[in-house]
């Protein structure tokens, strides 16, 4: 068993627990984004360290007091923070239990321990880790000490404990944007309308003259202010945007998705093997896209800082709260250890969305004006135009059957805006507000995400198929003037949806059955149960797929090749649009920690990605985001959301594989091969629309 | 009513006046930030996400678009009156039972929305009731746990 890759960097007991009177409290750099991962990780410490879940705490993401883990992303809560803690809680027992044999000159074997007291040959001893606390120095490697519990040992991990937040969640006030503090003040920061403008026009009179404005600060071609309530910050933001001239730059791709399309920048080798030149066969090309989309969360980015005595203290719904502190110390140009960042809950996050960028606004206000917390909440339009999107894409599949109709060779080449311009990435804070600044700091040309790192704009562009002969590409179109990053899936939601469409059309096109041809060419023995397990579910239905416009399809993928191995069906009827009305998922996330949590991720998983596959794209004007609203952009509604069943494969012995991002992809391409079953149309451009339903009739005809 | 009049109503059977200069404001903005009733969620400030709902005399407003000016001698429940974590109302224990949250930011709102149909002793279908569900965004895909919870509150046959 190696060591977890976190206690590389928090290599200490005292990094990961602490011993409170009658209560032990667990500190994770990562933080609940509303996926359950808290919970998850309070059950893994609970079980080695043999407390109940009551008598255990957990923190998350504070600069402060946790270890530093990074961002939560890429479904590695569980993988990466989970490991490490319970590696440390099984170690901090071990310690304990050891200061207690020595102390009583007795055997290890005789010792257990049940609600953190001792038992001595199964009876109760007055000995608890809180009585021995004096004598026990946590402050040590956890490696010397750690023996994680086997598997069938464990007691709260494989369990459905009910999440410990979701009280708070709907019935208080948990989020960043009800933080209430003396003397706060409400400030909104005057967004230029893109990455490049410049301030042409602007008379401050206009908002100063607003009875309630306390404060105006401006900085290269950026300004804020700050007002004694939401109401006049709002007010006076809207005045300012409507007096505001802005000159923009000339960049404006008539059709972004063909820009990227069209690209001839530098091409990426990610991945060869044998030759694809030498093969031939049947030849068949397969091209699909997808455009800019957004995060959308619920609520717009907000965050709260104060600025008193040189410290400058954060709180902000950010997904890695000590990189946001050392890009915020880069552009303030403050130590990192005189800033704070406190992780508090926001609207669902989804990827690298506002919420960094909303903490530097709320920062640069509160140092403007020291010794008041500033709330600075942006509007809904200010999410849209200037959160990260998630990046448009083109991939681009050519493969070869032989006489067999066994695929010979695949030719993969992803186009993509960049994904993973996370803050501090590269160099640069890659924090919006930042980029106007007198001097500016620009976002540093984005790198994408390395492969070792899960990929960004390749993610999953790497086929699991058996196939000899395989050339995977990426190109990461930089020319275009949106500010993209990382969301959910990143590259995996277009890449599978490219491989396993490909796969189902070539299943067709041989008359083959679209399971046997994806076992057919798979070795992988747990890719084959996931399909297998879905298809023992499908047949478990009661549901009629015949009739004109009703189809079916599946998709499969294992995330990041490394990660959960997820398939999914879907049954959908297709009028003048695509409605999804039943879904089925079999998930292998290896050991799952929590099984009703594992579900709720898949089932959001699901949803999510119908949502991004039938309905989402970003529209612009120029340069521009000119999306500002929900009309805009239209979103799953309630009354077409399908039944989803979702069956997890119990494998409790094997590591963990995080599962909160497995499904996006298969989803996709479930539905996608659904509407070829149900209208013999391939749809290949997303999303998959009335328009887009009646352009791919037209062009296969 | 005159301009200049103050405008009078309750929240959560409290009595609230309020002066003329300030019926320009939201009443979402007003309960957040001069009530302290932070449960009431901003987002959109147009009325197009369901996240801000409160009752209005029974009836299921978005808060983000009434200012204080419309709502003169009218009675107002929020989030706050559905409970605590020790008392739930039954909505809330609903969606405690069937874990239908994730991030919880469009909870509230839609409990607010449930609340209207119970005090109005509507009779809803399975369709029906996701119609009125349509009057919320949720962005994490917990419909179908929050559907789920609702039938079930309400009756209805999954």
């Amino acid at each position: 068993m190696s060591i977890p890759v976190q206690l590389v960097q928090s290599p200490n007991m005292t990094d990961w627990l602490s011993f409170e009177p009658n209560r032990v409290q667990v500190m994770s750099g990562r933080v609940e984004l509303g996926q359950g991962n808290m919970t998850a990780l309070l059950q893994i410490a609970a079980d080695e360290l043999d407390v109940h879940i009551d008598q255990i705490t957990i923190v998350g993401g504070d600069t402060r007091q946790t270890p530093n883990e990074g961002f939560t992303s890429g479904s590695l809560s569980i993988t990466q923070s989970g490991m490490a803690i319970r590696w440390a809680a099984s170690a901090a027992r071990e310690l304990f239990i050891s200061t207690l044999t020595k102390k009583q000159q007795i055997n290890r074997e005789r010792v257990t321990v049940e609600a953190g007291f001792f038992y001595l040959d199964s009876k109760p001893t007055n000995q608890s880790y809180w009585t021995l606390l004096s004598e026990v120095d946590l402050n040590q490697k956890v490696e010397i000490f750690a023996k994680p519990k086997a598997s069938a040992n464990r007691k709260l991990t494989g369990v459905s404990v009910p999440r410990i937040d979701i009280a708070e969640r709907i019935m208080g006030t948990p989020f960043v944007h009800d933080i209430v503090m003396p003397q706060m003040v409400y400030g909104r920061m005057v967004h230029p309308p893109c990455l490049g403008a410049k301030l042409k026009l602007f008379n401050d009179q206009s908002i100063k003259s607003i009875n309630g404005v306390l404060g105006i600060w401006q900085d290269g071609e950026i300004f804020g202010l700050i007002a004694e309530s939401t109401h006049i910050a709002n007010l006076a933001c809207e005045r300012a945007h409507s007096k505001v001239e802005w000159s923009l730059p000339d960049q404006s791709p008539r059709d972004p998705v063909a820009a990227i399309r069209d690209s001839d920048e530098e091409v990426d080798l990610i991945h060869a093997a044998g030759d694809i030149l030498s093969v031939s066969g049947n030849d068949f090309t397969h091209m699909v896209t997808r455009p800019y989309l957004s995060h959308g969360s619920i609520g717009p980015s907000a965050a709260v800082a104060l600025f008193k005595d040189d410290r400058l203290e954060v709180w902000s719904h950010a997904q890695g709260p000590f990189p946001l502190r050392d890009a915020l110390a880069m552009v303030l140009n403050m130590p990192a250890t005189d800033i704070d960042v406190i992780h508090r809950p926001g609207a669902g996050c989804y990827g690298h969305n506002g919420a960094d960028d909303v903490a530097l606004d709320a920062a640069l206000l509160a140092k403007a004006f020291p010794g008041r917390p500033v709330k600075v909440v942006w509007s809904r339009a200010d999410e849209f135009r200037c959160a990260p999107l998630a990046p448009a894409m083109v991939t681009r599949l050519n493969v070869t059957l032989d006489q067999t109709n066994t695929i010979k060779k695949i030719d993969v080449l992803v186009n993509s805006a960049p994904h993973g311009n996370r803050p501090g990435r590269n160099g640069s804070p890659n924090l919006r507000a930042a980029a106007f600044l007198n001097p500016p700091l620009l976002p540093s040309r984005s790198n994408d995400i390395p492969l070792a790192g899960g990929g960004g704009a390749d993610r999953n562009a790497i086929p699991l198929y058996d196939v000899p002969n395989v050339l995977v590409q990426k190109r990461i179109v930089h020319k275009l003037p949106y500010r993209t990053s990382s969301m959910r899936g990143l590259g995996a939601h277009l890449n599978v949806y490219a491989i396993e469409t490909l796969m189902s059309k070539l299943a067709h096109q041989v008359n083959e059955d679209p399971f046997e041809f994806r076992l057919r060419h798979l070795s992988d023995a747990r890719a084959k149960n996931v399909l297998q397990t879905l298809r023992a579910m499908i047949s478990n239905l009661n549901i009629s797929s015949d009739g004109e416009g009703v189809g079916t399809g599946i998709g499969f993928a294992k995330y990041k090749n490394t990660a959960a191995y997820c398939a999914i069906w879907v049954r959908a009827e297709v009028q003048e649009r695509v409605r999804v009305t039943h879904a089925l998922a079999a998930l292998d996330g290896g050991e799952i920690i929590n099984p009703d949590g594992a579900i709720n991720q898949t089932e959001g998983g699901m949803l999510q990605s119908l949502s991004w596959t039938i309905n989402e794209a970003i529209k612009f004007d120029g340069p521009v985001v000119a999306t500002e609203g929900w009309l805009d952009y239209p979103i799953l509604c309630f009354s077409d959301t399908p039944e989803i069943n979702v069956q997890l494969v119990h494998q409790p012995d094997l590591p963990p594989l995080g599962c909160a991002e497995a499904a996006q992809g298969p989803m996709a391409a479930a539905i996608g091969n659904a509407v070829f079953d149900a209208i013999g149309v391939h749809v290949c451009n997303m999303p998959i629309t009335h328009d887009a339903l009646v352009d791919a009739a037209l062009n296969e005809s | 009513m005159s301009e200049s009049k103050s405008v009078h109503f309750s929240i959560n059977g409290e009595n609230v006046h309020v002066s003329d200069e300030n019926k320009s404001t939201s009443l979402l903005n007003f309960l957040r930030d001069s009530l302290g009733l932070n449960q009431t969620r901003f987002g959109c400030g147009a009325a197009t996400c369901g996240a801000c709902t409160v009752l209005c005399d029974g009836q299921a407003i978005k808060a983000c678009d009434k200012t204080l000016a419309d709502l003169n001698n009218t009675t107002i429940e929020t989030p706050e009156s559905l409970g605590s974590a020790q008392n739930p109302h039954p909505i809330m224990a609903k969606l405690i039972e069937h874990q239908a949250v994730q991030c919880g930011y469009c909870i509230s709102g839609i409990a607010m929305q449930m609340k209207a149909l119970i005090d109005q002793k509507k009779q809803l279908s399975k369709h029906s009731l996701d119609l009125v569900l349509d009057n919320h965004l949720c962005r994490c895909g917990t419909h179908i746990r929050i559907k789920r919870a609702m039938q079930d509150l309400l009756g209805i046959e999954a």
